[in-house]
């Protein structure tokens, strides 16, 4: 469970800042959570004595201090403008139109491009992993620690061998996620076996917390008999559904709205589970991602939009994806609650999943975390990004940011684990990784017939003949054809 | 066969075709019992309550779909079954295919609407790349089998470039999805409810022009009609006609006209494009010898052209003629001159005559 620590002093400002802005008239309407969102709470007013008591009893507890407001909805015509004071005679200066009311000044104002400062980084573990004085974060037990730093060392080590037996020819593709294993793992810790995944593609780690087994994923790189996807895609392209991790699929951000519909499924099925959907820095420039933010606050939908805001888009470095403070930013536009948190400090991140997760099921809302990392890795096997980056800068974030380091210290400096376990739990994942590659590489990789299935669910006539005809020319011509197929 | 009418008509735009337009129906597929006359968007309404009725977890959404859409097709679903389950989503079609998918691959019966196929495109991405390989790529791990997408398309008599198209072809090149036309009201309601219920994603093109216009006899209960099953709505001898959607009324104008000058036409109403029912139409070309295709769509890589080179394969010695098509023109769809683009009854009828005097 969680133990909620000591609060920053800066977190106790910001809770009499808000108490201040709530009893100015903040646009809030503050009731429990309760199933969705109806249109039924019209027209309550927002500036009555009534309202203003009710703010002022609410529970603020500075270390809960988003936890215990509830929202309704965050419908616009329910806003109203947060200068506009009860206390002056101006109501008259406001205009209604469809989307609700809004001030009107005479003055033209443009709203600046960007704010004055970035939005901050949330962050509670320094960069040589010791806790920051009177940070607000929630804590993790022995078991879970252990846990997830040996579940980030497994995923490092996993990555590199894989990495090489690419190299070495044993496998046509990889991905690494060299410099994300805080994302990848914390963000699986802080979620529910029930709560549903949909993966960009550099998210492994996501799969490895929940269990599935070195062998499974050497048996999709593999593509042999065993892989659960019939050895019908490239390497890496996991799925699974005993851990409700949704296949990957290459393009990039399709996942987004999808997401909104299966969080809208649970939703309407009253389950306690959210969805949590992944994406980089250069996805959020594609339609989709504004698609699935949008539905997904439109429809109240329970979904957290997880960015790794690594960077790079193979080599296509941020400051040529967008002109924005990074996406966290963007929430706001979607009338999404949102985070920047640091990436690679994994307390931190999960923190944020834990609480994005409570709100998400809770009060039937999308929220988006924007996690700040760096891709120590290349994009792919398929590129070298020392053609477009400093070697020098990716040895930097190898060593001095490297967020497995960071976690061991921690974990270290609470006695939890030792220099003997972690030579032990490295040479145990490398021995059980090299026997899982040649296990899979010998294994028999799936009959023909698995190209012709689950096309739809029963194979049309077109296919049956097709298959037919096929069969026939490799009996004709079976050198053309590679000899561990079975036929 | 007993044959039964819709009556309609197409004004104006010199399409000339004022009055009565007959269009048989085979009633072996279907009961007649408590049969009432409606036209194909009321079909289409009653089959969309029908499919919410029966499954406590289908939905219905699209732009519009709330108050009852552009073409009234999701009248009452809303105020029937509540907003959670018949609702108006933000104007994104990439975002309402991919919602649908989601929702589909939990289990759902998600019927999505695209106000009109020629707005189909940014959807595109999500049909081809997700919904039609989320089988197939999962290993049958997880499938969005509950998608139905409807979209009105064709030519409306003023719908120019944007208002007018059919974009089947492009979908009929997709293995994992099924393309589904519907020619009359009867045949929308059983074709859809089973589009619905099909464990496939189905993108159901609906031909708006016939929304108002045709008018037939639709039993009131639950029916289903078959997929990727053709039918022989015409029997011939000399001449083997397929088509779809709209087109097959102008079609039979065709044949009706041949008739007198003693051509005897077989006409086939496709239905499903993808997967398509070859055996059907083989077994008309071995009795006729000759083939003519029509469709809407522009001629080059139309559906027409897999028709025509499946049946060449198929039936080369048995063919007395070319294997004819008559379709739309390789343009833009255009506003003025669409009388001209337009497959026409007379363009058919002189393909007809020209085959058979080939």
């Amino acid at each position: 469970m969680a133990i909620w620590c000591r609060v920053s002093s800066r977190t106790i400002a910001n809770a009499n800042h808000m108490r201040k802005r709530m009893n100015q008239g903040f646009a809030v309407d503050v009731n429990r959570a309760s199933g969705f969102s109806s249109a039924s709470n019209r027209g309550r007013p927002l500036f009555s004595d009534g309202n203003r008591r009710h703010l002022n009893s609410l529970p603020w507890n500075r270390a809960t201090l988003v936890w215990f407001q509830r929202f309704k909805s965050t419908l616009a015509e329910k806003q109203q403008d947060p200068f506009l004071s009860s206390d002056s005679d101006e109501d008259h200066q406001s205009l209604e139109f469809p989307g609700g009311k809004v001030s009107y000044t005479s003055e033209m104002n443009f709203i600046s491009e960007s704010s004055q400062t970035r939005v901050p980084c949330y962050r509670v573990l320094d960069d040589d992993g010791e806790l920051i004085p009177d940070s607000h974060f929630q804590q993790v037990s022995e078991e879970v620690a252990v846990k997830m730093y040996s579940k980030m060392v497994s995923l490092q080590i996993m990555d590199t061998i894989f990495y090489e037996a690419q190299r070495q020819g044993r496998i046509s593709f990889y991905l690494t996620s060299a410099g994300e294993e805080a994302i990848n793992i914390a963000s699986a810790a802080a979620l529910s076996e029930q709560d549903i995944i949909l993966p960009q593609y550099r998210e492994p780690g996501v799969l490895l917390w929940r269990g599935f087994t070195l062998q499974e994923f050497a048996d999709q790189c593999f593509g042999n008999k065993a892989d659960y996807g019939k050895g019908r895609q490239m390497p890496i392209h996991y799925g699974s559904k005993k851990h409700n991790f949704f296949t990957i699929s290459s393009p990039i951000a399709t996942q987004l709205p999808q997401a909104a519909g299966i969080a809208y499924s649970l939703k309407m099925d009253n389950k306690k589970a959210c969805v949590v959907s992944y994406i980089g820095d250069g996805g959020t420039s594609e339609g989709d991602f504004h698609a699935g933010l949008n539905f997904a606050a439109v429809m109240e939908a329970p979904v957290i939009f997880f960015c790794r805001n690594n960077g790079w888009a193979i080599s296509t470095n941020v400051s040529e994806q967008f002109r924005s403070d990074g996406i966290v930013v963007k929430g706001r536009a979607y009338g999404i609650r949102s985070i920047r948190v640091d990436g690679n400090d994994a307390l931190a991140v999960y923190t944020a999943v834990s609480a994005a997760r409570e709100m998400a099921v809770n009060e039937h809302r999308p929220i988006l975390i924007e996690a700040l990392t760096y891709r120590v890795g290349h994009h792919s096997t398929s590129d070298d990004s020392t053609k477009y980056r400093k070697l020098d800068e990716i040895v930097y974030w190898k060593n001095a940011r490297n967020p497995v380091n960071r976690f061991r210290n921690w974990v270290q400096s609470n006695g939890w684990w030792s220099e003997q376990q972690e030579t032990q739990l490295r040479n145990r994942v490398r021995k059980q990784l090299l026997e899982a590659i040649q296990v899979a590489e010998k294994a028999e990789k799936p009959p023909l017939a698995e190209m012709f299935r689950d096309v739809y669910d029963y194979p049309p006539s077109n296919l049956e003949e097709q298959e037919k005809y096929l069969r026939e020319t490799i009996s004709r011509h079976p050198i053309d054809y590679p000899a561990d197929i079975p036929v | 066969m007993a044959l039964r009418n819709i009556i309609g008509k197409r004004i104006g735009n010199g399409i000339g075709l004022v009055g009565r337009r007959s269009l048989s129906t085979s009633t072996s597929d279907v009961e007649n019992r408590n049969a009432k006359s409606m036209n194909l968007y009321s079909a289409i309404n009653q089959a969309l309550h029908l499919a919410l009725e029966t499954d406590p977890r289908a939905f219905v959404f699209g732009e519009d779909v709330s108050f009852g859409g552009v073409f009234r097709c999701t009248t009452g679903l809303a105020d029937r079954f509540g907003k959670a389950r018949v609702f108006n989503t933000p104007l994104c079609e990439q975002g309402i295919v991919g919602f649908g998918i989601g929702l589909a691959a939990m289990g759902n019966r998600a019927i999505a609407e695209i106000q009109f196929a020629d707005y189909i495109y940014p959807a595109f991405d999500q049909i081809v790349n997700e919904a039609a390989k989320f089988r197939y790529r999962s290993g049958n791990q997880f499938n969005c089998g509950g998608l139905t997408i409807r979209a009105p398309y064709g030519a409306v008599g003023h719908g120019g470039h944007y208002h007018s198209q059919s974009p089947e072809a492009f979908f009929c090149h997709v293995p994992g999805i099924k393309v589904v036309i519907p020619r009359s009201p009867r045949q929308a309601k059983g074709l859809l409810l089973s589009c619905i219920r099909d464990p496939n994603p189905v993108v159901f093109f609906e031909p708006k022009w016939l929304y108002r216009l045709a008018v037939e006899e639709v039993p009131e209960h639950d029916y289903m009609l078959p997929l990727s099953k053709a039918e022989v709505i015409r029997q011939g001898s000399d001449i083997t006609l397929v088509g779809w959607g709209a087109q097959l009324s102008i079609m039979e104008q065709a044949c009706i006209e041949a008739e007198k000058d003693g051509i005897s036409c077989e006409l086939i109403d496709l239905k499903t494009l993808i997967p398509w029912d070859k055996e059907t139409v083989e077994a008309s070309v071995r009795k006729t010898g000759r083939v003519l295709i029509s469709h809407e769509a522009p001629v080059t890589g139309g559906f027409g052209a897999e028709i025509s080179a499946s049946i060449v394969e198929r039936c080369f010695l048995r063919l007395e003629a070319p294997v004819a098509r008559v379709c739309g023109l390789d343009t833009p769809f255009p506003l003025v001159f669409e009388p001209f683009y337009m497959p026409s009854k007379n363009k058919v009828l002189d393909a007809i005559k020209a085959t058979v005097n080939y």
